[in-house]
């Protein structure tokens, strides 16, 4: 074995250590039995080894929480939607060109409020998940939803969104109608509103298409959903460049709420069932309608402005750099 | 000089014929990259640039590695490019109107957004509404940087937010779309200018054409995501050549000049 190469910074340091450990363990069997002291090289090798032990087991337990995230026996949109507001109204297409089913919206009633309520639906059998596309939408749907926010700031009504998609939808025609501006554009409309938001992350927030619908005055996360800049596969496939490394990348990304409560990017953690949202999911949907009830009555009555600014303040004040 | 040999027709071409053509081909008009420090050399009036916001640098806030950890990435970035960041801000005149400028370069680990190219666009937007003076971007950019995280996409957030307020003001913003911009750049602040330029077959999407192949299963087309195709399908004002981009972005000063309250 070739300590020395291993004692620099292996160029691909896991598949090396991994390929070492094996090694290790029948050099330990040799100087159990030989008696013979471990050498400094040897003992720098055993701390790297325990080192990977310990990021393997997070790994393991952060990708837990991303297979809970996608579980499709969690309470999706609709389920809120029906458990949550009374005399609920769907509406429909974007007014230009149509209708994206992978994005739910429409008006009810909370509290003897009317609320607009916006949000991703995945479906929950294959034919219900094509029907919706999975969760991932296309400019008409992005576009859906700034009309049903248009609205709802016109009227005064709270913004309530429910976010679970893998991403926006990667597709011919999604690009050629103008998905990046699509995403930009419902972006900023949730700055412009003047009315309270109020985002429920509720299973998975993929990317981009995640952030359309969640720019919050308030932004929840249940305990065992995901919010991250990429999939931990994609991440894995340009940065690892194998798919294998996933669990890995899930890791590096912090992508759980109880990391993004840290870095101050979520402001509430929604905890949920033993086990998870999906083994009662009709509890969870009482405890996620509290804690709206909760986040809105915060924000009666203050001004339309002020709301606006608070969004403002707190999205421009993210980021964490050095100053000299 | 030596000879280089052009990316997209293979041509070879004299390199100081190259440089004075702007790092564009004479044979097949392919835009070559060009960093940042030279795009301000090309497009402003001599000497008119003061940098801001220098004093800021990334930093490796979620302990992020791969193959390498993120700082070492810096490190490696900031020796290539020869730059602190991905993007350059400051105040800059063209025709001796008066700019805020930012400027990215594709060079620094992709263009990627992290929190210091956010904060640096917060910067120059609160400059241009300050001084009431137009905000220019040129934007180079893979998307957002994965080694930030969640952090990173939230620099879409506010950078979005920052557009809204230079809108509130009044303040003109135009953006040229360089090659390639991508992603979350591309569905932020590139995609809510009030103009949008791009420069010849420079790539402008959210999803890059490898990913989209991959979705739909069967090849795209060879223009995907160009922008010739995105003015075709109504997505920019301009396709603009890069000798052109200096008197393109002169006129539209001089026409919004007066709309700006002072």
């Amino acid at each position: 074995m070739d300590l020395k190469k291993l004692n620099k910074i292996p160029k691909n340091y896991f598949k090396e250590v991994m390929a070492s450990l094996s090694k290790l363990e029948k050099l330990k069997k040799v100087h159990f039995f030989s008696g013979i002291h471990f050498t400094d090289a040897e003992k720098e090798l055993a701390k790297k080894i325990e080192n990977y032990k310990k990021v393997e087991r997070e790994a393991k337990k952060v990708w837990k929480i991303v297979e809970l995230s996608r579980d499709e026996n969690r309470p999706q949109c609709l389920d809120y939607i029906e458990g949550i507001f009374k005399d609920f109204v769907q509406l429909s297409g974007d007014r230009i060109t149509g209708e994206d089913k992978s994005i739910i919206s429409g008006i009810g009633k909370i509290e003897g409020t009317t609320a607009a309520v916006i949000g991703n639906n995945k479906g929950k059998d294959t034919k219900q998940r094509v029907q919706y596309n999975f969760g991932m939408s296309i400019p008409q749907g992005y576009r859906k939803s700034q009309r049903i926010m248009r609205l709802a700031d016109r009227f005064g009504f709270p913004i309530i969104t429910f976010i679970d998609t893998p991403g926006a939808y990667p597709g011919l025609e999604a690009e050629d109608d103008g998905q990046a501006g699509a995403i930009a554009k419902s972006i900023l409309l949730m700055f412009e509103a003047k009315v309270p938001i109020i985002a429920v992350l509720i299973g998975e927030g993929g990317s981009g298409g995640a952030l359309a619908l969640a720019i919050g005055n308030y932004v929840m996360m249940l305990k065992n959903s995901t919010y991250s800049v990429i999939s931990p596969e994609g991440c894995a496939a340009i940065l690892w460049k194998d798919p294998s490394g996933s669990k890995l990348a899930a890791r590096a990304l912090k992508l759980t709420s109880k990391d993004l409560l840290r870095l101050k990017i979520i402001d509430k953690i929604i905890h949920e069932p033993m086990g998870g949202a999906q083994n009662n999911p009709k509890r969870m949907v009482k405890i996620v309608k509290k804690y709206i009830q909760e986040a809105l009555g915060k924000y009666k009555g203050i001004p339309g402005e002020e709301l606006k600014m608070q969004r403002a303040r707190k999205y421009e004040s993210m980021g964490i750099f050095k100053s000299s | 000089m030596d000879n280089i040999k052009c990316k997209n027709c293979k041509k070879k071409i004299n390199e100081e014929r190259f440089i004075l053509n702007l790092w564009v081909c004479p044979f097949c008009n392919y835009h070559s990259y060009i960093s940042a420090r030279d795009r301000v050399q090309i497009t402003i009036d001599d000497g008119s640039f003061t940098e801001l916001g220098s004093n800021i640098s990334s930093e490796d806030f979620l302990n992020f590695y791969d193959s390498k950890s993120y700082s070492t990435r810096l490190k490696e970035a900031k020796l290539k490019a020869s730059l602190e960041e991905a993007i350059i801000v400051g105040e800059a005149k063209i025709k001796n109107y008066a700019i805020a400028l930012g400027i990215m370069d594709f060079s620094f680990m992709g263009g990627s957004m992290g929190s210091v190219v956010g904060e640096k666009i917060r910067i120059i937007t609160d400059y241009s509404i300050e001084k009431k003076i137009p905000l220019i971007i040129f934007c180079a950019s893979g998307g957002a940087r994965m080694q930030e995280g969640v952090m990173s996409l939230m620099q879409m957030a506010k950078t979005v937010s920052c557009i809204n307020r230079i809108k509130e003001s009044k303040i003109p913003y135009f953006c040229v779309i360089t090659n390639p911009t991508s992603g979350g750049v591309s569905a932020s602040f590139a995609s809510i200018a009030d103009i949008i330029i791009a420069e010849p077959d420079a790539l402008f999407c959210f999803a890059g054409p490898r990913v989209v192949k991959q979705t739909i299963g069967k090849d795209v087309p060879s223009d995907f995501g160009t922008s010739e195709r995105d003015l075709k399908n109504g997505q920019i004002d301009i396709i603009a050549g890069r000798s052109e981009i200096r008197d393109t972005l002169a006129k539209l000063l001089k026409l919004f000049k007066d709309s700006i309250k002072s």
